[in-house]
């Protein structure tokens, strides 16, 4: 990393559901892993995460659901994204979302799904390895 | 209850056995972990003995069941007369799904009814609400309107059962349409017995949905316990929940401290109305979640029991004991369930309902093994409603009243998890009560820690979940046949919601959320109007909107 | 066209990728920074930059979505620099001012930006007042930065406005003392929120009584204004205020403040361009690390060996 440059990740909670417990705790283990995280707070729309992610231009997009709802929402998100010219950032999903789900949501862009149970050790280290190296 | 000679006799022969025979052991045979601790933080101790209960009073701290304080249970036989309702949670999908599943349930032998809604009616939203857009039906029932209710309850007798809604910032809404249906089947207001979860203070740190500010949250809460307190004699017109604020990340004593102190606030408020306590106060009832620590949390639901007595008896002089009554209904821990090696989480539900009987609970809900999936099946509801058939039927269990009272460990943890609650009370009432609490986050921060903790431990090793952080199973696949929501659900709501628009009598909708408006903003009592506003076929959202407009929107404070 | 001078153009014309861009070039990259900042700098000048600043749990955020609310009714563009502290153990931050203004996200007429101090003395000032002239060329009308008012780096951040609003509210602990000394000096308004609680009127007072016990004679006397920032009420009186001093400041201050501004900026790039040539052209001749040694043993004090050093080079 450039020194003074920060890995900047937005954590963004699409949608009605309103457990963040999770979403917290992730923004939390990634600050003290030395990262800049934004939260949204809850009930996104897709529309304004996006938004968000422009203005903040972040590095990462990390969307936490687990209301049953990502395969309505998720789509939009990786649309605007791309129409917002935003196809660089890294997204990655958690919650509570299907085994076989993922392939689907891999296929529209989400490049990886951190079920329950997963350690946030291994969501920082894929942070670290995955967000894009920008100059 | 000991003799103090006595104490001091087994005290000699403690030190005499921890300076000989124990570390002798120890020496062979190494304890498991440095220190042991339980969720709430509290050292165990390798043996409790008579000393750790010295200053126990039988008749003070225990007492008899159905007596005061109420410790060993509400009821002189508890389950030896009457089982705790088995009332399980359930909900997805048009209200005609959702109708059948509850009569599935019932013909499974389950005792009371249960309903989740969907996320677009909990936040009071039509399920043609741009806001609502793939959610429609997915983690509960979809209800927009009186017509949807109707449906949900078709050929349910309301007199013959009772129904607990989980629903809060629109629970008058509910409930209003609740009543309308009984009023259809004829059924007289009075017999009408069920319960709406309507806390709308916890929504703020844990279960996060609010809707309102905190002010007018806590006047809609209010509101509904009034109007139960005068009308409705056998509803129980809120649940205080700790549930959701366990789930949260709390611990085992933030959830009794935090929950208790909710009831102190709602019992305030209520006084505020003009009522006296034992007007309302034997309905106010409590919803506990069940965790893994198997002694922690009996103890909890103990001490839950002697905490509530005393704070009517001495902090509100009730008279009544009912008013004194903490009656509970527990859920089983849905964040303790893993996804990983699902089967294993019949077990830890197992345990965790059997610690809910031994702590007396009135009523219990059983998760099921694929929640961390998704919502159950009904298979595997099924095998969950079995787990409370097989507690209350095989186990014996069930055949004594409080059947660890005496137990020196059972008792100290009782002690220590009462003290520790009252010092977090003592603590908000020194903040000014729950509102500023609210306001300085300090609920929030709280939980916030306990949860970040808890994660740290798991990833320390030093919490080992069976199958998660050990145990695991490289490159698992899942064993189990998901339940997955029809996505026409959406549509087929969304076209019955515009059709109702078209065939109502629009001025009457029209004339009514006016009124509703009016009172609203003069503050009176509004579930006379809001049940008037459902009976003419006013929707969910177009009542929530009307009070969206008068309180507000709420934006909360965040704390990781 | 360079990357620098495609992103100008881009932040000339408003356009919100852009603006973003160039807000992370001047909070990370120093060499394209100065380019870029270069190129906006003619461009600057027009934007009324206000800084709100006070202890947490004052209600800053939840002011600033009503006063973005309000400045939207009146036809304005509002731009968004809410500032947290970096953690010093970790490097991190958790930037969540935005989350009251979220609504506002989607407005095209707003841009709201969370940035982190990072801890670098002088040097997060100069990226937030980096990023405010960015949000001035892309024509925002109005420019609000919010920090939360504890820390001296508060205080300097707080110099970056124009119009400098400490708020305060009633309950929050300590009442007045919860205002650094600092800041009560720098004050152009005082915003007392949660007016509609019992103990909001004692607030006001203390304020006033602290701000008699300043004699100094003053050309603007800093007003107070009650607002209840969760209802809005009281905010259009204070736009009233922001306005009246904007107006004060274009009579009298504007001028004198711009220079003042200029000045300090200037010696700070001096400095900064001093240090860094000098201390990278030592290092670089290993006199640098000889002479550390002897601090280490002792045998010279930090200041005199500075000294040494600095003639040596001037020589």
């Amino acid at each position: 990393m450039q020194s003074g440059r920060k890995i900047r990740v937005l954590i963004a909670k699409p949608g009605l559901d309103s457990h963040d417990r999770g979403a917290k705790v992730v923004a939390r283990a990634l600050r003290d892993a030395g990262m800049e995280v934004i939260y949204t707070g809850l009930r996104q729309t897709p529309e304004q995460i996006v938004e968000t992610a422009l203005q903040e231009d972040v590095d990462v997009i990390g969307l936490s659901i687990l209301s049953g709802a990502h395969m309505a929402l998720f789509p939009r998100i990786m649309e605007l994204l791309k129409e917002k010219g935003l196809t660089d950032v890294l997204v990655f999903a958690g919650g509570i979302i299907p085994e076989e789900d993922i392939p689907e949501l891999k296929k529209i862009g989400i490049k990886e799904v951190f079920g329950p149970g997963t350690p946030t050790e291994k969501i920082i280290k894929y942070v670290f390895e995955n967000a894009p190296k920008r100059a | 209850m000991f003799d103090k000679q006595k104490i001091e006799e087994i005290a000699k022969e403690r030190e005499r056995w921890e300076k000989s025979t124990l570390p002798n052991w120890i020496k062979q045979c190494p304890e498991r972990q440095k220190e042991f601790r339980n969720h709430s933080g509290f050292t165990i101790k390798g043996l409790y003995t008579p000393e750790d209960v010295k200053n126990l009073d039988y008749m003070r701290d225990l007492g008899f069941p159905g007596e005061y304080p109420f410790t060993r249970g509400l009821h002189a036989t508890m389950y030896r007369g009457r089982l705790w309702t088995m009332r399980m949670f359930a909900g997805y999908g048009t209200a005609e799904d959702t109708n059948k599943r509850f009569k599935y349930l019932l013909s499974e032998g389950e005792t009371g009814l249960s309903t989740a809604f969907d996320y677009p009616t909990i936040m009071g939203y039509d399920s043609d609400h741009p806001m609502a857009r793939g959610e429609v039906g997915v983690c509960g029932v979809a209800i927009s309107s009186l017509q949807d209710m109707e449906v949900l309850f078709n050929g349910i007798p309301l007199d013959k059962v009772t129904t607990s809604m989980t629903i809060n910032g629109p629970a008058s809404v509910l409930l209003a349409m609740y009543i309308a249906v009984g009023d259809k089947q004829g059924v007289p207001r009075e017999k009408l017995g069920g319960t709406t979860q309507n806390d709308n203070l916890k929504e703020f740190f844990a279960q996060k949905l609010c809707i309102f500010p905190p002010k007018p949250s806590l006047k809609l809460s209010v509101d509904v316990i009034e109007y139960c307190a005068r009308h409705l004699p056998k509803w129980n017109p809120i649940s205080i929940s700790g549930y959701h604020i366990r789930e949260a990340g709390a611990t085992a004593v933030q959830e009794l401290a935090f929950t208790l102190y909710d009831g102190i606030a709602y019992v305030e408020e209520t006084l505020k109305r003009g009522l006296k306590v034992d007007e309302f106060a034997p309905r106010l009832s409590f919803f506990f979640a069940s965790h893994n620590d198997f002694f922690e949390e009996i103890a909890k639901f103990r001490a839950a029991r002697r905490l509530w007595a005393r704070i009517m008896k001495e902090r509100f002089h009730a008279k009544n004991p009912r008013s004194m009554w903490m009656r509970m209904h527990v859920q089983t821990s849905g964040c303790t369930l893993t996804a990983q090696q699902p089967l294993n989480n019949i077990v830890r539900t197992t345990i965790q309902a059997l610690a809910a009987v031994l702590g007396g609970t009135q009523s219990l809900h059983t998760n099921s093994f694929d929640e961390a999936l998704c919502l159950p099946t009904e298979e595997s509801v099924r095998v969950a409603l079995r787990t409370q058939q097989i507690i209350a039927y095989e186990s014996g269990v069930a055949n004594t009243v409080d059947p660890l009272a005496g137990s020196y460990y059972v008792e100290a943890l009782t002690n220590e998890m009462e003290e520790k609650a009252m010092e977090y009370i003592q603590k908000i009432d020194d903040m000014g009560g729950v509102i500023p609490a609210i306001e300085k986050g300090f609920f929030q921060k709280e939980i916030a820690e306990s949860a970040y903790r808890y994660q740290k431990e798991i990833e320390e090793k030093k919490r080992i979940l069976v199958g998660v952080n050990e145990y695991a199973i490289e490159g698992e696949e899942c064993p189990v046949k998901l339940l997955r929501v029809d996505p026409s659900v959406e549509k087929k709501q969304v076209e019955r919601l515009q059709k109702l628009k078209r065939e109502r009598d629009n001025r009457k909708v029209k004339e009514v959320l006016e009124k509703l408006h009016y009172a609203a903003e003069r503050d009176e009592n509004l579930m006379p109007t809001i049940i008037e506003a459902v009976k003419a076929y006013a929707t969910l959202g177009e009542i929530m909107d009307i009070l969206r407009k008068v309180y507000g929107e709420y934006k909360e404070l965040i704390i990781i | 066209m360079s990357r620098v001078e495609e992103l100008v153009k881009g932040v000339l014309a408003g356009e919100k990728r852009s603006i973003a861009k160039a807000i992370t070039i001047v909070e990370n990259n120093q060499e394209e920074a100065q380019r870029l900042i270069a190129l906006i700098y003619p461009h600057t000048g027009k934007a009324h930059v206000i800084g709100l600043t006070g202890p947490g749990g004052a209600g800053k955020s939840t002011l600033i979505e009503k006063m973005i609310k309000e400045y939207r009714r009146r036809g304005k563009t509002v731009g968004v620099v809410a500032v947290d502290p970096t953690s010093p153990f970790t490097g991190g931050a958790f930037l969540g001012d935005r989350i009251r203004m979220q609504e506002l996200s989607t407005d095209e007429g707003v841009f709201i930006r969370s940035m982190a101090t990072r801890n670098n003395p002088g040097g997060i000032a100069k990226a937030t007042k980096d990023a405010v002239k960015i949000l001035d060329a892309a024509g925002k009308d109005v420019i609000i930065v919010e920090t939360v008012g504890a820390g001296q780096s508060e205080v300097e951040i707080v110099k970056v406005a124009q119009t400098i609003i400490v708020m305060h509210a009633p309950g929050l602990g300590d009442e007045i003392q919860a205002i650094k000394a600092g800041l009560m000096e720098i004050a152009d308004i005082f915003v007392v929120n949660k007016a509609d609680r019992e103990n909001s009127d004692k607030a006001v007072m203390d304020i006033q009584a602290m701000l008699q016990l300043d004699e100094r004679e003053k050309a603007w006397n800093p007003p107070i204004v009650k607002t209840v920032a969760l209802t809005g009420e009281g905010v259009p009186q204070l736009l009233e205020k922001i306005e009246e001093h904007r107006q004060f400041l274009q009579k009298e201050l504007l001028h004198k403040k711009s220079w003042e501004k200029a000045e300090a900026e200037l010696i700070e790039a001096i400095r900064d361009k001093v240090t860094s040539s000098i201390i990278e052209k030592l290092k670089r001749e290993r006199r640098f690390e000889k002479v550390l040694q002897q601090i280490v043993n002792r045998e010279i004090d930090p200041a005199t060996a500075a000294e040494k050093l600095l003639n040596q080079e001037l020589e």
